[in-house]
């Protein structure tokens, strides 16, 4: 029997302007790139019969949620056959995971699939609020705002943001491997290297070692460098039955292998190893569900909401050992565009824009294309063969997903 | 101790108010398996470990060592003073861990292996669990940072 995601293809992306404080809604920002992921997928609306979306209306802090798929469904007046959004699960891979396994299992034919952020118009001019300042909670009553479920374990010690959270998993690999700032710089540089030749990147000037030292420190030892920039967009693909990548005018990516495991205990602070917590089991499950090896992939797009947990990555997804990220990543030349393992080519969320999760697949399905302009691997800025296999992650501390992709040309 | 900063409060509830009204006595509790001895944390009403369903508050010695820690320097909260957040594994078991605050030393001076016992924060009747460093703590060595093993909790 073959397995379920080798009968799914990403036939069409699409993807809205990006940028800081757009002022337009999540709808609109959402049509926009639908539009684009299903005309690219040589389809209309009216063929769309799936639609899922990560992480589903009303969830988290302002902007954090674009709209939920009931209004995207009406304004596209879609008829659907399947239907999905929810934040728990893989990562923000879930919602494209979930449309692969509704294909696979015959549910539908070509699933529309997206995410959407307005985080930074949501923020205005001011800096990140912490989780509970924004009239979260409840039960304050006019006092301090309360809060039950896992955010009672950090929010009142003042560990108001994954920042925090994670700068404690990224100082113990500090502890246990020697793991140093400039190592963790590099996916910093590399990401806004990357950026310089993305148009639609949001950060795109250069960025030299002395700036990345010169940012100030948010949570030690993170720098705001460190951390993604929250921007306006959108990004949606389309995924289709396999038998559609012969009725496309370009190549598709298929989905070789998905990663979901979640095999320890799922919380930030209890997690058996705090230096890698979850991308461990799903970088280990990817690997699980296919012939391919880490040696055979062309490029990666691995999760940035810091930099640290690129380098989480690059040790689950068995680029290199258990703590050997710092070293892998020293001097950048490795990860670079013209290295042996091309990583977070669009610039990453650290340099793009924190696009949440999305910004990674769609860029590794343009890669796989040939389609990614200056800064594609194989192309005349780095040369050598295109890339064929691509390895994208998703999500940090408890909440992780990876997939294989690989190119297929149906036509 | 310098003035009491602003927190985010627990909703309280019957799982949980054990834990934070526990410090009204200077004790620290956690949720204890009564057959076979196992720390839970956050409580829940089944020990993983051996599927009793005897689980009760125990106090523990309110001593631990800094796993990990961060200083934060971003204002979230309006407060612009630098503070140390830590994640403190308590003696009584591997893997039992609190997110907490370091005070009573500069945040500076935090560092894994660090040896701190429980001090209280009252709010109301909320007693927040917070680490200083421990006055009878042997000198600091090497050993110190690598105690405690991994703890997946299996459940049998």
């Amino acid at each position: 029997m073959t397995d379920f995601e080798r009968r799914a293809v990403i036939s069409g992306i699409g993807q809205s302007d990006v940028g800081r404080r757009l002022g337009r809604t999540g709808l609109d920002l959402t049509i926009d790139a639908a539009l684009e992921a299903i005309a690219d997928a040589g389809l209309g609306t009216g063929d769309i019969d799936g639609i899922a979306t990560y992480p589903g209306a009303n969830q988290g802090p302002p902007g954090f949620s674009g709209p939920g798929t009931p209004e995207v469904q009406d304004a596209l007046r879609l008829e659907v056959d399947w239907h999905s959004g929810g934040i728990e699960g893989a990562a923000q891979l879930a919602a494209v995971v979930n449309a692969v396994m509704a294909v696979g299992a015959g549910l539908a034919r070509h699933v529309l699939v997206y995410r959407t952020v307005t985080e930074s118009s949501a923020q205005g001019g001011g800096g990140r609020s912490g989780i509970g300042m924004d009239g979260g909670g409840g039960g304050g009553g006019g006092g301090a705002p309360r809060f039950g479920g896992p955010l009672q374990w950090s929010l009142p010690f003042r560990a108001y943001s994954a920042a925090n959270w994670l700068a404690m998993n990224c100082h113990r690999h500090m502890h246990e491997f020697g793991t140093t700032s400039e190592q963790l710089a590099q996916i910093a540089l590399n990401g806004r290297r990357n950026a310089g030749r993305n148009p639609r990147a949001v950060y795109r000037d250069p960025m030299t070692l002395d700036d990345y030292f010169a940012s100030r420190v948010i949570t030690t030892p993170f720098r705001l460098f460190d951390c993604d920039a929250p921007v306006d967009g959108s990004t949606a693909v389309v995924v289709s039955t396999a038998d559609h990548a012969r009725a496309v005018d370009h190549p598709v990516a298929r989905v070789e292998a998905v990663g979901t495991a979640l095999r320890g205990r799922p919380s930030w602070d209890q997690w058996d190893d705090m230096t890698t917590m979850s991308a461990r089991d799903a970088g280990a499950m990817v690997w699980e569900r296919t012939d391919l090896s880490p040696a055979d992939v062309d490029v990666a797009e691995l999760y940035d909401g810091f930099s640290f947990l690129t380098m989480t990555w690059l040790e689950a997804l068995g680029f290199c050992g258990r703590g050997e990220s710092g070293p892998f990543v020293e001097g950048g030349g490795r990860i670079a565009l013209d290295g042996e393992l091309p990583l977070n080519t669009h610039g990453g969320q650290l340099s793009a824009g924190r696009l949440h999760g999305f910004g990674f697949i769609h860029e590794a399905v343009l890669q796989l294309r040939g389609e990614a302009g200056d800064r594609q691997v194989g192309g005349p800025q780095a040369p050598g063969r295109l890339p064929e296999v691509a390895a994208v992650a998703n999500g940090g501390g408890p909440i992780a997903g990876a997939m294989i992709l690989t190119k297929e040309d149906g036509r | 101790m310098a003035e009491v900063p602003f927190r985010v409060q627990p909703a309280l509830d019957d799982e949980n108010r054990f834990f934070w009204t526990s410090g009204e006595d200077g004790r620290l509790r956690f949720a204890r398996c009564a057959d076979c001895g196992y720390w839970l944390h956050p409580p829940i009403p089944r020990c993983p470990a051996c599927g009793s369903r005897h689980v009760a508050p125990h106090a523990v010695s309110g001593r631990g060592q800094v796993w990990s820690f961060t200083v934060n320097h971003h204002s979230w909260d309006g407060s612009t003073e630098p503070y140390a957040i830590g994640l403190v594994e308590l003696d009584e078991q591997p893997g039992l861990r609190l997110t907490t605050n370091v005070v009573g030393c500069a945040p500076d001076d935090v560092h894994i292996g660090m040896r701190v016992r429980v001090t209280f924060e009252q709010h109301g009747i909320v007693w927040v669990p917070l680490f200083e460093p421990d006055p009878d703590a042997t000198p600091h060595t090497a050993a110190d940072t690598t105690a405690g093993t991994a703890d997946r909790g299996a459940d049998a």
